[in-house]
């Protein structure tokens, strides 16, 4: 989320599939759409059938590459240089949507005088400090403006931190502290202007270093810029696709930003056929961000409050809200989701209750908790619809801290490995752990499938769709809900009465939920409108904009508010697509406001005229004095576009006529990103945690800001180790999904996908001795596994630095159980994450590659044991 | 005896007289499936639904009859799937009622060999006895530097980006309430 959150405001896609069609050029990179979100790719398809270009830039040749316009194949780990050089390519050729970039983003603006950039630096930026592992970001700030003042005033926690309250985690607009407003050069031409910073730090990644470095021609790169600029503009609109191709990398954040720069540059963002499609991979991931199962937010990016940073409330609240923007008005989010789960025990007297949250001191992740388990300090674990045995970086240290808990629930529709691994894990197989020695207690508790419960999924464009309960679960299945609330209502009844404040929270909680039927299942609508919220008579809200501070409204989740406008669930809306127009409002909710293109203020002109009759969207109609067009405004619907704030105007009256990033604290659009993330305010180019390769553009070689263990189960091959000279990257199939969970143990899938493979070139295969449908092994530090040999030429070797570089696919179905078995392709993986959102690398690893099948018990710890040695690995 | 068929049912009869000529449309369809229905026809309602695997979301409609799912396609009427769906989303119902969906609660006792059955009611009362109880004595009301922490770190909580909003909505609620901060799904970026 912090990608596209702190360029432009929010951490969602910012199109939706159906508008790719739209488009007149597509860029699918880090991501194999046609065979991963095959109905989604309709769209693209359609769009070229329309005329447009589609380009693939990608390490394998895949269904995507072959119905694309181009492929190009390049090294997994490399596609910052490959972005950057475009961003080169654009301000070299002086390619740049001039209106756009001077009026709507951040380019004219001036940095803090102190600012070091990464290309005088080595690749690092001011203000690291090499003991903590991270960067005081006080130096990246623009000039002009007050770093947050009192900082040394706060608590010792928030020292060398300038970083203000939400932006701290980035999943969202930027916040600026108080003071003027930042100097500005509107010729673009101050040496300190984000304009020319950015030129000096792309300036090296020239066609000639994208081609040695991601090891294709420097014609091909050259066509894909040419290509992307000439559809860009005025007239034309080009978009961005990605999947965790791009994520799951220590500098996922980054690729994503680089792509950012490129659409704000081009002008692309807020305007049909334009954006970044962000490919999202699970039913609601988008939803399980916005209302967090994550640790470090509250429903809607609200931050969990931290042990050190407040005096209260207020305190809170002015930490997390920014003075200009919507982020003004954090203080009736937060109240009102308060409310919402406190209701009248939340109170002005008492802070709304907000003590009653627990809080976080730094990095709780699932990394970080796995960490633990394996010290022993984490003792019970509940999960729910994941697989970590077979789906986590680093199989092996997942399982083996599996095998640490006291106690451990598992929730899922079979008995996936994740609840097994005390009977039939890989550590069984080999010794390492014995069935008779594991203290673990473990439940398994069946769950209910999509169509025997109700509920609403975020889809990959912010789109909430109502799925109906067809009939009810059998026997012990349950839904989640089923199993949430009456987990918190029998612990309730265990509690009650209890006088120990720890207990209040749980005792004061609002928890009174409709149940109906047999099995006393839980209402969802209900819970639906607690999370759109209501007024103090219980009305249900219509908008986050009648959101108050003062603890009259209760609001679940603000950005949700809206949902159940009217007390209807306007998610379950499914008019037929034939009976609406094509942006489709009337099917399902999206968020925010039922927008569909967010930012689309952009659209149109500063003046508020659309820049192009090709690419009209939404426009201010002089007449009627407000924003109209095909989709709801994403801006005040009354504010002309020649609004100018007064110099003290507060919250979203402070963002002009003509700026179009409301979620921004200035309105604009981040090329530099002075706060909000931790590696960085400009893409850099960082090789992969293990690389066979020395990063040819800076000393510094891998994100000095990524996380590392040093845990024993995780040990690392150093750079350009000969002991894994292979790159390897792993990936999903059409037929499977994620961690199998939901697919390996299907019939018809298992037979469609039936074995674990690893895909390699002809040339590699002549390099190893490998034979098509014979075995192979890999290895790494971590682990070695076994897989089918599948000799391809779509993994075409690529000459990098000077030599050639050989690239292993892996799919990462497969685990020990289901309908089709074979060895998990994470298990090779390392826990190495990147730092802004801790995600594991599992797109860029390095690796050897051997014929034949894998050593057995307890030869295969000594196999991975003796090669680790030998690279010198730790 | 079997009766000979009419003549207007001969197939080079059919064919002249329905308009197909080269015998590639209706003309060669059988009598047998003529008569054939789709398993749909006879459903007794239709549910609405949404495809459980990726995120693209694609529309999808469950036929029920006598109480169960007979059938899981593609939606026509959404904007984004228009009726499609994929190998997985086409393979749905097996997710929903395949040979391998466990239909009980499995207990396995620490240092266990075996699976063991066991009541959902007294899971229920046990998880609760153990949620309450590492809780207790792994509780911080502040940390060691006398901030305020009210939480627990020796539990957590894994998965959300399969499940539905108002799931995730009350486990983050349900957890905090507890103080559990590890609270964690698939979704990081």
């Amino acid at each position: 989320m912090p990608g596209l959150g702190t360029s432009f405001g929010r951490g969602g896609a910012t199109t939706n599939q159906q508008d790719l069609a739209n488009s007149d050029c597509i860029v699918i990179m880090g991501s194999n759409m046609a065979e991963n979100h095959p109905v989604g790719f309709q769209w693209v398809m359609e769009a070229r059938e329309r005329g447009a270009e589609v380009i693939h830039v990608d390490p394998r040749f895949t269904r995507t590459s072959a119905v694309a316009t181009r492929h190009v194949g390049i090294r997994a780990g490399s596609d910052i240089v490959f972005l950057g050089g475009i961003v080169n390519y654009i301000l070299t050729n002086e390619k740049w949507f001039d209106d756009y970039v001077r009026r709507y983003t951040n380019a004219p603006v001036i940095v803090h005088e102190e600012f070091v950039d990464a290309e005088d630096n080595g690749g690092l930026f001011s203000g690291w400090d090499s003991d903590r592992r991270k960067y005081d970001v006080t130096t990246w700030q623009y000039a002009g403006v007050e770093v947050h003042g009192a900082a040394g005033q706060r608590e010792q926690g928030f020292k060398g931190s300038h970083v203000k309250g939400h932006a701290a985690h980035g999943a969202h607009g930027g916040g600026m502290s108080s003071g003027n407003p930042p100097e500005r050069d509107e010729t673009l031409q101050h040496p300190r202007c984000i304009f020319q910073i950015l030129k000096r730090h792309y300036a090296r990644y020239t066609a000639e270093v994208v081609a040695e470095t991601c090891g294709c021609s420097v014609a091909e790169f050259e066509a894909v810029a040419e290509t992307l600029c000439r559809n860009s503009g005025r007239d034309r609109t080009s978009a961005f696709a990605y999947a965790v191709g791009w994520t799951q990398h220590t500098v996922g954040v980054q690729y994503i930003r680089t792509a950012s720069i490129v659409q704000l540059l081009l002008g692309n963002i807020g305007r049909p056929g334009g954006g970044i499609m962000a490919l999202r991979g699970h039913a609601s991931i988008q939803g399980s961000t916005d209302i967090p199962t994550l640790y470090d937010i509250l429903p809607g990016y609200l931050e969990m409050p931290h042990t050190e940073r407040y005096d209260g409330l207020d305190d809170y609240i002015d930490r997390s809200s920014a003075e200009r923007g919507w982020w003004g008005n954090a203080g009736s989010y937060m109240v009102s989701l308060l409310k919402a789960w406190w209701g009248s025990a939340a109170t002005p007297d008492n802070d709304f209750a907000f003590g009653y949250l627990p809080r976080i001191d730094d990095d709780h992740s699932v990394y970080w908790t796995v960490e633990q388990m394996l010290a022993g300090t984490v003792k019970g674990y509940i999960i729910a619809g994941e697989n970590p045995a077979v789906g986590s970086a680093n199989g092996k240290a997942q399982r083996l801290a599996l095998a640490k808990l006291d106690w451990l629930v598992v929730r899922d529709l079979v008995e996936i490995e994740s609840a097994s691994f005390w009977s039939d894990g890989p550590e069984i197989e080999s010794g390492e752990l014995r069935t008779e020695e594991i203290a673990t207690e473990v439940f398994f508790l069946p769950a209910a499938s999509h169509v025997e419960k109700e509920g609403s999924f975020t889809n990959t464009q912010r789109l909430l769709q109502w799925h109906f309960k067809a009939v009810e679960p059998k026997e012990d299945c349950r839904s989640e809900l089923w199993f949430y609330y009456h987990l918190g209502r029998k612990i309730r009844e265990r509690l009650a009465g209890s006088t120990d404040p720890r207990d209040r929270p749980i005792l004061d909680l609002t928890w009174e939920y409709p149940t109906s039927g047999v099995l006393q299942e839980p209402s969802a609508e209900a819970v639906l409108a607690e999370i759109n919220g209501s007024d103090s008579d219980g009305k249900p809200l219509g908008s986050y904009k009648e959101l108050k501070p003062d603890g009259s409204t209760s609001c679940g989740c603000w950005i949700y508010c809206g949902v159940y406008t009217d007390g209807v669930n306007q998610a379950a809306r499914r008019k037929p697509r034939w009976e609406q127009a094509p942006v489709a409002p009337e099917w399902g909710w999206a968020w925010p406001a039922n927008r569909r293109l967010i930012y689309n203020r952009a659209s149109a002109d500063p003046n508020g005229k659309p820049w192009s009759e090709r690419k009209r969207y939404v426009w201010w109609d002089g007449r009627k004095k407000k924003w109209i067009g095909d989709d709801v405004p994403d801006f005040d619907e009354q504010k002309p576009p020649d609004y100018t704030p007064d110099g003290d105007a507060k919250g979203p009256d402070a963002i002009s006529g003509s700026h179009p990033f409301i979620m921004q604290a200035d309105g604009l659009g981040w090329i530099y990103v002075p706060q909000g993330l931790e590696d960085g305010p400009l893409p850099t180019h960082y090789e992969p945690h293990e690389s066979p390769f020395r990063n040819r553009l800076y000393e510094q070689q891998s994100n000095p800001a990524r996380q590392t263990t040093d845990l024993a189960e995780d040990p690392y091959s150093p750079p350009g180790s000969p002991v894994y000279p292979y790159v390897v990257t792993t990936y999903r199939l059409t037929e499977h999904h994620t961690a199998g969970g939901m697919t390996r143990f299907l019939d018809y899938l298992a037979e469609l996908q039936p074995a674990m493979f690893v895909e390699v070139h002809p040339g590699l295969a002549r390099e190893r001795d490998l034979r098509h449908g014979d075995w192979a092994t890999i290895v790494s530090p971590r682990a070695a596994i076994e897989a089918r040999v599948l000799v391809t030429e779509r993994m075409r070797p690529l000459h990098v630095d000077g030599r050639t570089v050989h690239q292993v696919g892996l799919p990462y179905h497969w685990g020990t159980r289901g309908r089709t078995t074979g060895d998990a392709a994470n298990d090779l993986a390392h826990m190495a994450l990147d730092s802004n959102v801790h995600i594991q690398e599992v797109k860029a690893l390095t690796c050897d590659i051997r014929p034949g099948r894998r050593p057995r018990g307890a030869a295969l710890p000594k196999f991975v044991r003796d090669l680790r040695e030998r690279a010198g690995a730790r | 005896m079997k009766a000979l068929p009419l003549l207007r049912d001969w197939p080079l009869v059919r064919q002249l007289a329905e308009g197909d000529a080269l015998g590639l449309g209706k003309a060669a369809q059988s009598q047998r499936s003529k008569q054939l229905k789709p398993r749909i026809a006879t459903a007794d309602s239709v549910t609405p639904s949404i495809c459980p695997y990726c995120a693209v979301g694609c529309a999808q409609l469950a036929y029920v009859k006598d109480g169960k799912v007979i059938q899981i396609e593609g939606d026509p009427a959404s904007p984004i799937s228009r009726g499609r769906l994929c190998p997985k989303g086409a393979a749905s119902k097996s997710l929903h009622d395949g040979p391998a969906r466990e239909y009980a609660v499995k207990y396995r006792r620490p240092y266990g060999t075996e699976w063991e059955d066991l009541s959902l009611d007294d899971a229920m009362d046990m998880i609760v006895d153990r949620i309450v109880r590492t809780r207790d004595a792994h509780w911080q009301d502040a940390t060691p530097d006398g901030n305020p922490a009210r939480r627990t770190l020796a539990i957590g909580n894994l998965g959300g980006a399969t499940l539905d909003n108002e799931e995730n909505y009350l486990m983050k609620k349900l957890l905090s309430a507890l103080g559990i901060v590890q609270v964690e799904n698939q979704a990081r970026i």
